[in-house]
């Protein structure tokens, strides 16, 4: 069995939630605790949401630190698949495997709602079960949220196609060209503000089309890792 | 209080030396009841400590004598079938099936949210989930009951968005789902605002803990944050004087909160209840350390020695006194036997928790503490803790109560056709009270721990607490100020009332009750009788309704005005916490539509009453006459139907009908998920012998609307039938609104309100306010 890891650092919240999600979609997950340098042989990582360290300094920037992410990091520049959300990917950026960064919203208050995507790339490890510009709903809820990067930085993301995923709707927080989600070079490591692990049970996900809390789009964040390493290891 | 040390010695050595009580909030008599006690002057620290603990606050001694009355003497023993734990614990706890407890609690932190609204709110929702822990719980929601000036005064913002982001900032940090409260304005809370928050907790019964210092020689260990300046006399200050102008210094200071401090000290008491580690936990809350020991000492079975020295502390200048009297936030007190210390420090380590072993469980049943090598306490920990004086305070019925009751709704001028019916609709949806309180609710996470199964703007928050077999519990909490100050033990019963329907709507058993009681002055009389005659109608209702009350709070001195007048006090506001059981939450019934073509019926008769009504206030300002009158045996009729349609999959929406009545209800069943409704109201009318403004807009109680398809139309009508509830098929629902397909609220030969339109008016009251 396809074995995930997900990251506990002090203030992480979604961290059982993940692993939910992970079991939901057919895969073992793994609980990670931040002050083990140890990946205890995952197959791939998520980090999730919450205010790791109190958010304080800045978010992410202490977790990034933390002696797990040492593993993380040499691991992702290899090919591990890892999946970055909310403050999951403000560790990432902070830790430079992605670029950009997101500070406050524009709005200056939280925000929790039930978020239309578009999906612009299909090619990582983490959306290959979503279809090229498909819609998708998933919940999003965060204070620092808006994604800031130079232009010279954006015009490349667009020009690598790695704008993963896209507000539709309404940008709820002011990112940069309603950017929601972003890739590696690689598209091994994805990060993204809404919380996919919200949107895999029916009852307790999203309002979708079938019915108040229907919506089970964020499983196929989960399925499409578990495809893609079912398939490298059968190739191995 | 002067650098010097006072101890126990010099209180023998100077008996008539002059102490600060008044200025500690104490009264002449509180001061020699407390020499009486103790045979001699208080030292310093000892005053400290008595002042807090005395303090209304903490002591409830004005409220006392009424709870035992009205919560202890009616719950029966019928009633306790479910109770594990009840009143006078941290929170109470309740067995809801399959080996499952939970617990939950209300409670205010009214007067730092008017001082400093982030701080006060983020620490008020800190201190009751820090109650939760310490009863062995696993937090699993958080709930808000929010009251507010007028929505247009100058100073409401500044409370507003402190309040709301200061509920969602230390909430949102903690992971707790926010899924059930209530966002009102109303000039009689200027200058006042009510900020109740509630919590629930979840653990297996084998878990459940009390905060008990049991066993000779078991050590007292103080961990998470280190003791500040902060909230020094803020339980006594801020609870028992209002805020005057040039009144006298008693000024009061706001603790401020560390939800990351908070998350991980929840985690690292979850992992140190779960290694058998700890005999109790207790936290600290109001009068800090002084609270800490003196209630443990006094529910254990022997005394306590502290050593001050002891105590981590973020402010080395603190003397004696501050230190017992801090508020600093997220810190708790454990009861460890000894040879389990070192596995306690460890978890705590591993948590990057702070501790310190201060004292132990002593022989004598005396709590003692020391400072510097001097003992500065010595004292009988339940005259602390439990004795506090117990006033009965003499109360009367307001004069002013005959004509606010005389002064009736009835020469009102009421809508004549179909247009002044919309209109009347078209205001109540755009009012402070009657709009959508999504700006408020989008600021709270609703998502996280994945088990929420409802949450705002249904009737109730809906939470799964087991994921094998789908059992959940049920909140809902209600309370109208508005009803209450026209007859305060209906607005009691009322608030009880309309809680438990509530939770039925959603499709779960009522099962249990905590309330916050929101008051005026104790000491004015009719403040007083509006207490009183509150609790009583709450505690009868609960009675009546077969649900035992298992814990509350009391918040007095909610008063700003010159006393003896109509206007002194906030409305009095008592607010119900129901929880509810549900067998599994796939059944949980949300309060709109989402389909088409379903069949719209009215559960329960309509009859003439508008007092205290959402109508009478928007478009009149009137507040007069009698509220609706309460029918139990109705409402557990109601909820029977309500609940069994629930659990046999008839029902796809039940929404309640309150504020605003069938008018309000049907448009928030159809904007709940943009889906149309059309009714008529020819048969209501000639059923109940009303015409159709007042079938529309008034607020008899037990009556919801509920949609079901037209296949099982007669399996609700028999339920209603078997539990002898009226039900009525007034209409259809209608299309999801688009721009090809307009959907409309409409009232058949009255009026057609494009939904759009209705959306739009309750969608940008409080962002127009608040978001700009």
């Amino acid at each position: 069995m396809i074995r995930i890891g997900v990251v506990t650092f002090p203030g992480t919240l979604d961290d059982r939630d993940a692993l939910r999600a992970i079991r939901l979609a057919g895969a073992e997950g793994v609980a990670l605790w931040h002050g083990d340098p140890s990946l205890h042989g995952v197959d791939a990582v998520m980090l999730p949401g919450g205010f790791s360290y109190g958010d304080y300094l800045r978010a992410g920037a202490i977790a990034r630190f933390a002696p797990v992410m040492a593993a993380v990091i040499d691991q992702a520049k290899v090919g591990m698949p890892v999946l970055g959300v909310c403050n999951g990917f403000q560790v990432l950026t902070e830790s430079h495997l992605l670029p950009g960064a997101m500070i406050k919203n524009n709005h200056r208050t939280f925000i929790c709602r039930e978020q239309q995507l578009s999906v612009e790339n299909t090619a990582t490890a983490w959306t290959g079960a979503f279809k090229p510009g498909e819609r998708i709903t998933i919940p999003l809820k965060n204070q620092d949220g808006q994604f800031v990067a130079s232009e010279r930085t954006l015009d490349q993301l667009e020009a690598e196609g790695r704008v993963v995923f896209r507000y539709q709707g309404w940008n709820p927080n002011g990112s940069r060209r309603d950017i929601a989600g972003v890739t590696n070079e690689a598209g091994n490591v994805v990060g993204l503000m809404p919380h996919p692990e919200h949107a895999v049970e029916k009852g307790f996900g999203p309002d979708s089309e079938a019915g108040p809390r229907t919506g089970i789009d964020g499983l196929r964040f989960f399925t499409s890792v578990i495809a893609q390493l079912t398939k490298e290891g059968a190739l191995k | 209080m002067t650098a010097a040390i006072d101890t126990v010695s010099d209180a023998l050595a100077t008996p008539d030396a002059t102490q600060p009580w008044r200025e500690l909030g104490l009264k002449e008599d509180e001061y020699q009841l407390i020499r009486r006690i103790l045979g001699r002057r208080p030292t310093g620290a000892e005053l400290a400590m008595y002042s807090v603990m005395w303090s209304e606050h903490c002591s409830y001694k004005s409220s006392k004598k009424h709870i035992i009355e009205q919560f202890g003497g009616k719950t029966t023993e019928r009633m306790k079938q479910h109770l594990m734990v009840g009143i006078g614990e941290n929170a109470g706890v309740v067995d809801i099936g399959g080996g499952w407890a939970v617990t939950f609690k209300i409670e205010s932190h009214n007067h730092p949210s008017f001082v400093e609204p982030y701080q006060g709110a983020a620490t008020g929702v800190g201190g009751i989930v820090r109650d939760i822990i310490a009863m062995g719980a696993r937090p699993v929601a958080v709930m808000d009951q929010l009251r507010f000036g007028a929505i247009d005064h100058p100073d409401t913002p500044r409370v507003v968005h402190g309040v709301v982001a200061g509920v969602g900032g230390y909430g949102n940090c903690l992971g707790l789902p926010n899924v059930c409260g209530e966002t009102v304005f109303d000039p009689s809370y200027q200058g006042n605002p009510l900020v109740n928050a509630g919590c629930i907790g979840v653990m297996r019964h084998e878990d459940i803990h009390l905060a008990n210092a049991t066993g000779l020689g078991n050590k007292i260990i103080m961990f998470g944050a280190r003791t500040g300046g902060d909230g020094i006399g803020g339980a006594s200050v801020l609870a028992s004087v209002t805020f005057e102008e040039g009144g006298p210094s008693k000024r009061p200071s706001v603790q401020v909160g560390d939800p990351f401090q908070e998350k991980i000290l929840i985690e690292c008491c979850l992992e140190l209840f779960k290694a058998g580690v700890v005999e109790g936990i207790s936290d600290f809350g109001a009068a800090g350390l002084s609270c800490a020991t003196s209630e443990l000492a006094a529910s254990g079975d022997g005394g306590m020695y502290i050593d001050l020295d002891k105590v981590l502390l973020r402010d080395p200048t603190l003397t004696p006194e501050e230190i017992l009297m801090s508020e600093s936030q997220e810190r708790m007190m454990a009861v460890v036997v000894p040879d389990k210390v070192q596995a306690f420090a460890e978890i705590a380590d591993k948590w990057a928790i702070e501790y310190s072993v201060l004292g132990e469980v002593v022989e004598g049943g005396r709590l003692l503490i020391d400072y510097r090598g001097q003992r500065v306490v010595d004292v009988d920990p339940k005259t602390v803790a439990k004795q506090s004086p117990v006033y009965d305070r003499p109360y009367q019925r307001p004069d002013w109560q005959d004509g606010l009751q005389a002064d009736t709704p009835d020469k009102l001028e009421r809508p004549g056709d179909g247009a002044g019916l919309c209109a009347a609709l078209l205001a109540i949806l755009g009012s402070p009270n009657g709009c959508s309180k999504a700006w408020v609710t989008n600021q709270y996470d609703r998502f996280v721990q994945g088990n929420t199964a409802l949450a705002m703007p249904d009737d109730a928050g809906v939470i799964r607490v087991d994921e094998a077999t789908g059992l959940g519990i049920a909140i809902a909490t209600d309370g109208s100020g508005r009803y209450t100050k026209l007859d305060p033990y209906t607005g009691g019963q009322l608030a009880v009332a309309e809680a438990y329907r509530n939770v039925a709507a959603a499709g779960a058993t009522p099962w249990a009750v905590t309330d916050c009681l929101n008051f005026g002055s104790p000491e004015s009389p009719g403040s007083m009788w509006q207490l009183v005659q509150g609790m009583t109608g709450l505690a009868d209702a609960c009675q009546t309704l077969g649900i035992p009350v298992t814990g509350g709070n009391v918040s007095l001195y909610n008063e700003t005005g010159e006393p003896g007048h109509i206007d002194s006090a906030i409305h009095p506001t008592p607010v119900a916490g129901i929880l509810g059981v549900i067998e599994d939450v796939a059944d949980a019934v949300p309060a709109g539509w989402h389909e088409p073509g379903l069949s719209l019926f009215l559960l329960g008769r309509t009859r003439d009453e508008l007092g205290g009504s959402a109508w009478a206030d928007v478009a009149h300002h009137h507040l007069g006459g009698l509220p609706p009158a309460v029918d139990l045996a109705h409402e557990q009729a109601l909820a029977a139907v309500m609940i069994e349609a629930a659990r046999d999959g008839i029902a796809h929406a039940t929404h309640d009908l309150s504020e605003g009545g069938l008018a309000v209800a049907l448009a928030e069943g159809a904007l709940r998920f943009g889906y149309g409704a059309r009714i008529r109201l020819d048969e209501l009318c000639a059923r109940d012998g009303l015409d159709p403004f007042t079938e529309l807009f008034s607020e008899t109680q037990a009556r919801a609307l509920v949609a079901v398809a037209r296949a099982d139309e007669a399996a609700l009508r028999d339920l209603a039938t078997a539990h002898g509830v009226p039900a009525l098929r007034i209409g259809t629902t209608g299309d999801h609104d688009s721009a090809a397909h307009p959907a409309v609220i409409a009232v058949e030969d009255q009026f057609e309100l494009p939904l759009a339109q209705a959306k739009t008016v309750w969608e940008q009251v409080l962002p127009s306010h608040f978001a700009a």
